[in-house]
This record gives C-alpha cells, structure tokens and sequence, in this order.
C-alpha cells in the first residue's frame, strides 16, 4: 500500500500540480502578456471607440431594425436582456434541425418580412436563416446588395454612394481563398453614420 | 462548392502530407528522449519536474503498471477538477459572479475534460470562471491529449520491441508530451489567433452602447491560450458556448484554416512516428493513407451536401447559391463548414464552427459515422492511432490470416487469440456503450425528455450525444438537452467506458506484443504495406462500423433524408 501511495499516487498528484503550474498558470500568463503588449486591441475583443466610449467589437454583430441601418442576420442569442437577440454573454444557435417545421415557419416568416420592408425579388438566404454565434458580424454581399435601396432612401443618400460605402467594408477571402466573401454590418453603419472613416 | 472550398481542401490536405514526417520524426526524438531543438529551454524544465515529483526518469514500466498509472493519474484530476467546478463560484478569477456547478454537471464536466471528450452541458460564458477554464479545462487539454499520445507511444514500443517486458514510463511521456509537443506550438498558435483577433485578457465582460441605444455585454477572456489546444489536442470544448462558431474563437478564414490544421497535425503525424518506432515508414503512411482516405470521403460529401442547401425552404422567394446558412456563419460559409464538420468529428476534437443539429440529415450522418467508427480517421492524438491499429490494423490481419489459413503476423509477431480478444474487446465496447445507452435514453422518461427536434431527428441527437463522449469527441446535437441528472451521469459513464474501456485492453495487447520475438517475413507472409492492404484496412474498419450501427442511423439520419426527399416536415 505505501509502494502504490508513493509509486502511484504521490507522482501523480505532484505531475498534476507541476503541469496545472506551467500549462494553467505560466503558458496562459506568458501569452496574455505577450498578446496584450504586441496586439492590445485585438487581445482585448476588438472594441471600437467613438469619442472615447466603446460602440461595439468589431467581431461581434449588433441588432438593428431601424430602415437606415444594414440588418445583421437573425440572432438565436436571445435573453431577457437581449429580447432580439446578439446576446454576446450568451452566445448560440436554433439548433432546429432540417425537416422541423418551425424552422421551415421561421424561415417563411422572415422571407415575408423582408419582402415587405425591402420590396419584392429573391431574398438571400443569409438573412433568413440563424448563425451560428448568434453574434456574426457579417452578412453576404448579395444579403447587403438586397438592402441598399431601403438604406439609400431611408438616408436620402444616392443608390451609388451607399453601394460603394458596402463595397468598401466588403472583405474578400484572404489570399484569395480563405473565408467566403462578407460585409461588416456594425462597420459598415458606423460608417455610414460618420462615425468611423 | 466553389474553387475557394476546393482550395481549402486542398492546401490542408497538402500542408499534413508535408507537415506530417516533419512533425512526426520530432514527436519520435522527443518521446526516445533524443535531443531536439529545444533541449536546451525544456530540459531544465523537464528535469525539475521529475525531480519535484519523485519521478525516475529511466525507471520502466510493465503494462500493468504502466494502466494503472493512466488510471491514477486520471482518477486525481477528476476528483480536482471536480473539486474547483464545484467551489468555483468562491474561488479566485469569478468576476461573472458564475455559479458553482451541481454536482451531476460537475461530475460529467469534469470527467469530459479528462477523457479528452470535451462534451459540455453547461455555456462558457455563464458556466465556468476564467479558473475553471485556464486553471483547469485547459490544463486537461494538455494532460488528456499527452495521454492519449503516451498510450499510443507505449503501443508502438509494444509492438516493435523484442522480447521486452516494458512500454516506457507513463509519468515521462506525459511530460514530454505536454512540455516538448504540445506546449512549445500552442504558444505561437495561440499568438496567432490573438494577432488575428481572438482575445486573451483577464478583463471581465465588456460593456457598450450601440448604435441604436441598446446595452450589449459582451464576453472575453483568457480565450486564445485555451482555443489552440482545444484544437490541437483534440479536445474540443470551446470558451464560449458557440464554440469554434464564435467570431472570437475563430474570427475568420484564416483562422478557420489553421485551426483545422491544428486539429489534424498531431494525429497525423502520429502516423510518421508509428513508422519510426516499426523502421519502415511505409508502415505508417499506409496507415495515414487508410484514415485519409475514410477521411476525405465524408469530407467533400459534407461539403457537397451542405452547398446544395435545405430543399424544404421556399426557394421561389429564395436567391440561390449559399447554401444550407442555418447555424452557420457567413464568413465560413456552408461548405467550408461541413469540412469542419468532418474534421472535427475525424478527429476526436469535437469543436464546431457550425451547429451540427441544423445539417442536413445526411450530412449529419458524416460526423456520426467518423465517431462510430472509433474515431481514427486520424482520430483523437494518441487515440486515433491507438484505435485504428486495434480495431483496423490487428483484425485486418486476422481476417488476412483466416482467409489464407495462416497464422495472421503483424510487423513479424504473432498475432494470436489473446491479442485478437483485446482488439475484439475495444470494438465491442465501442458498440455496446453507444447502442446501449442510446436504447436506455430511449425508452426512458428522463431519456425522452432531452431532444429538442421532433420526429427521427430527435433520436439523432441521442445517437448523436452517446456517440459523441463514447467516441471521446464532445460535438453534440445541441438541440438536445444535457444538462439534466440522466444525460450527465449516463453521458460521463459513456466518456469513462470510452476512454478507459479502449485504453486497457491496447496496453494488455501491447504488453503481449511486446514479449514476442519477431520473425522473419517469408513468401507466406501478408504484407502490411501497399494498396492491398490499405484497401483491406479501409474495408475492414468501414464492415465493423457499419455491421454495428447501420440500424441505428438508419432511424435516425437516414431515415430522416428519406422522408425530407418526400417533403415531409415534423411539427
């Protein structure tokens, strides 16, 4: 018994003590200090500061409703805090499987909505379906191509000057293949607000 | 899919194909305790390690000693882990104000962790202190993934050395593991994803304004340090709930890319090092090209499914192109995201960047099948190599053996009934756990309760959540609902049988291998190396899996698709 206490036990609870020093204590603490010396804003969530107060990450998707802003995609981030979703303490998906029928209902319902704020055609699936997070930053290109007449008239601005603002803030794949084509809904807006240049 | 899916593709494939002998012959030189690049930083380290937990370096250990010290060692860090999870809430580091976690959660989490499942019934953000998470979570993912490596170490020198009695010292491949492998790597991987936007701070939440007036609180943390290894280790569990989802675990194609990379290096090159230790480095890429080739096959049907989008949406009102978006972000895109899917699942990780609930029915198929199978397309670090060896490698002999009536050999040893019993014994109870389980769940209350979708995808995600922490990967059907007394204590019984329930009967087959004495290959000899025998591992490890759980997916995602084809939808 005191050969298994001290050839068995004893090393591995001190293995496990030593490993919890240098992988939980050490390694975390090295990376934190080198992270926040060489990139401090994105080590600290990407935040964005307008007149020295925090407007949003530029990762992370905020809700908007109102006809002057781009619309993000639908949000499965829901709280009681964040009724519309983009809970960013609370992120996640529907969940609902392919043959449920309340994703199908869902997916109408939206169809239907956007048809009547944006007019009629074909809408991206993008804006119909839930991310992911909950909190995507982004939607496609064609989602923000769908949006620009509502945006443009709600700002009185021209059909042009609001699509070049979208070309602006549309990131294509990096190196040419990583990544789909997106635009930036929270910049995009901030942009469009002339809060950001 | 489109070109930059395919590219993806790829450029991943070819950059394991390059990495993989690179990798693999320094995982050999550092595990023989050969001198490599960075002796001159670790050894020091290494050396105070043993010295302070009274560990004799050279001191070698019989199989039986050699389990039962993976047995102990498990044994402390569950009942630790379990400890922090349930004081957590007045522990250091808790500026969420988080809860401690009752008992059946803690439990399971703790368990989960261990066996390197990462299968979590509880959110990130409101279930774990940044303590839980750095302090211990990602401690496991180190000490589970160099665990499972010492495992698969211990099974090469046991089937490779002559007449010995011992593997190797389970206390020292765990360090070597943790401090020559996995830590070195994880620093600069972890570098990386904060330069490309993942956070790394013990700030609490952050608060802010938004455009249209609204507050949002939004979550950060110690996130980067901990998201390398959960992908390197094959461990899987994310910060966040969204997992590999959240755009600050993975905030783009970038990212994307080498995270999938990460998952799939060390299993990979496993493969390598398994050739070194045999002396015949056709040994191991036949075996990588057997796991790829499995592999690779879900994978671009995953891919394909997922671009083809949800037949039962309204697509006269619908632009086409995207794909199947439910549960899935943009800047991944659908196919890309049933790579991972595949990836992830091929491996033993179990991080997501989509939520697999939401895929189509037969792409869902594709992550359940890889966790049937044992996970070994590579499967789990350490794992994958360890599973394909004895559910592939030693009944592809055998069956070689019985079918031209000789004595099956593997790598010039016998192979005979003792070994083919253990080999045996990790199939069945890979089986035996998921099927049972899964029956249990579904004729009991608790059981029936959990689903969140109805009709035959409701049974999936049972299927789905026994087949996951029995395989030790952690991805789950999250529709279903976990955290419940049933689900957590059938679910870390699932994870223990799964682990520990393959990890002893490999070392007893290793320690049989090991006191054989080779012989030398003649004409009757089957080789082990060639397309023949890919072609015969491949077959086998697909017959077994199939034979065992071609029933069960046939109620659930099958069946699923069948009645999707016919536009039927469930309320």
């Amino acid at each position: 018994m005191t050969s298994f206490l001290r050839h068995q036990v004893y090393p591995a609870v001190a293995l496990l003590v030593a490993l919890t020093v240098v992988t939980g204590v050490i390694y975390p603490a090295v990376v934190t200090a080198v992270a926040q010396i060489a990139f401090p804003s994105q080590a600290n969530g990407s935040m964005i500061v307008v007149d020295g107060k925090a407007v949003g990450s530029s990762l992370i998707g905020q809700y908007f409703n109102e006809p002057r802003y781009f619309w993000g995609r639908p949000s499965a981030a829901v709280s009681a805090a964040d009724p519309n979703g983009y809970d960013a303490s609370n992120s996640g998906g529907s969940n609902l499987g392919p043959t449920n029928a309340t994703l199908i209902e869902h997916v109408v319902q939206r169809v239907d909505a956007l048809r009547k704020a944006n007019g009629g055609g074909p809408v991206p699936v993008d804006l119909v379906t839930s991310s992911a997070s909950g909190l995507d930053p982004d939607i496609s290109p064609q989602a923000a191509a769908y949006q620009v007449d509502r945006v443009a008239k709600a700002r009185g601005m021209s059909v042009a000057a609001v699509t070049a603002a979208v070309a602006r803030f549309t990131q294509q794949p990096i190196l040419g293949f990583l990544g789909e084509p997106s635009v930036n809904v929270l910049e995009l807006n901030l942009y469009l607000d002339g809060l950001i240049r | 899919m489109s070109a930059g899916d395919l590219a993806t593709l790829v450029t991943l494939f070819l950059a394991i194909v390059v990495a993989t002998p690179l990798f693999g012959t320094y995982i050999y030189r550092v595990m023989e305790g050969e001198r490599v690049l960075l002796s001159p930083v670790l050894r020091p380290l290494e050396r105070a390690v043993y010295r302070v937990c009274g560990i004799e370096e050279t001191g070698e250990m019989d199989w039986k000693a050699y389990t039962i010290s993976v047995l102990v060692m498990a044994a402390v860090a569950i009942v630790a882990g379990y400890v922090v999870l349930r004081l957590q809430n007045v522990l250091p580091l808790n500026q969420g104000h988080i809860p401690a976690q009752s008992p059946d959660l803690a439990f399971n989490t703790s368990v989960s962790f261990e066996t390197n499942t990462d299968w979590q019934n509880y959110s990130g953000e409101t279930g774990a202190t940044y303590l839980s998470q750095a302090g211990v979570l990602a401690v496991r993912n180190f000490t589970s993934a160099a665990t499972g490596m010492a495992v698969a170490i211990a099974l090469f020198r046991g089937l490779t050395r002559r007449s010995a009695k011992t593997l190797g010292n389970y206390w020292v491949d765990l360090t070597r593991g943790v401090l020559y492998v996995l830590l070195p790597v994880s620093v600069v991987g972890a570098l990386v994803l904060v330069w490309q936007g993942v956070p790394q701070t013990w700030e609490p939440s952050q608060v802010v304004h938004t455009l249209q007036g609204a507050v949002q609180t939004i979550a950060v943390g110690p996130v980067a340090s901990q998201e390398w290894i959960k992908e390197m280790g094959n461990n899987g569990g994310g910060f966040f709930n969204a997992n590999s989802a959240h755009p600050f675990e993975n905030p783009n194609g970038l990212t994307n890319w080498l995270e999938m990379f990460a998952l799939l290096l060390t299993a990979s090159s496993l493969t390598f090092t398994f050739g070194k230790y045999a002396g015949n480095q056709r040994q191991g890429w036949t075996i990588f090209a057997a796991m790829y080739a499995i592999l690779l096959v879900g994978a671009i049907a995953a891919m394909h499914l997922e671009y083809a989008g949800n037949p039962l949406f309204p697509s006269d009102v619908l632009q086409a192109g995207l794909g199947n978006m439910e549960g899935k972000e943009v800047r991944f895109g659908s196919a890309v995201s049933g790579l991972f899917a595949a990836m992830t699942t091929g491996t033993s990780t179990g991080a997501i960047n989509s939520w697999h609930d939401s895929l189509m029915p037969l792409t869902g198929l594709v992550p359940l099948f890889n966790m049937e199978l044992g996970e070994i397309t590579p499967g789990g670090i350490g794992a994958g190599m360890y599973g394909m060896l004895t559910i592939g490698a030693i009944l592809a002999v055998f069956i070689a053996g019985l079918m031209v009536g000789r004595t099956p050999e593997y790598l010039g040893k016998k192979v005979e009934a003792y070994e083919i019993k253990m080999a045996m014994l990790t199939a069945l109870v890979l089986g035996a756990s998921i099927l049972g389980f899964t029956a249990l769940a579904t004729v009991t209350k608790p059981g029936l309760a959990g689903p969140l979708n109805p009709g035959p995808h409701g049974f999936s995600e049972i299927l789905y959540a026994f087949s996951s922490q029995t395989g030790n990967n952690g991805s789950a059907f999250a529709g279903l609902n976990g955290n419940t007394v049933f689900y957590n204590i059938t679910g870390a019984f699932a994870m223990l049988i799964g682990r520990y329930g393959m990890i002893i009967p490999i070392l007893a087959l290793a320690g049989s291998m090991a006191a054989k004495r080779p012989v030398a290959a003649s004409l009757g000899t089957f080789p082990t190396t060639g397309v023949l025998w890919v072609v015969l591992l491949i077959g086998v490890v697909v017959i077994v899996g199939a034979l065992t759980f071609f029933p069960a997916l046939s109620l659930g995602p099958i069946v699923e698709q069948l009645l999707l084809n016919a536009g039927k939808v469930f309320p």
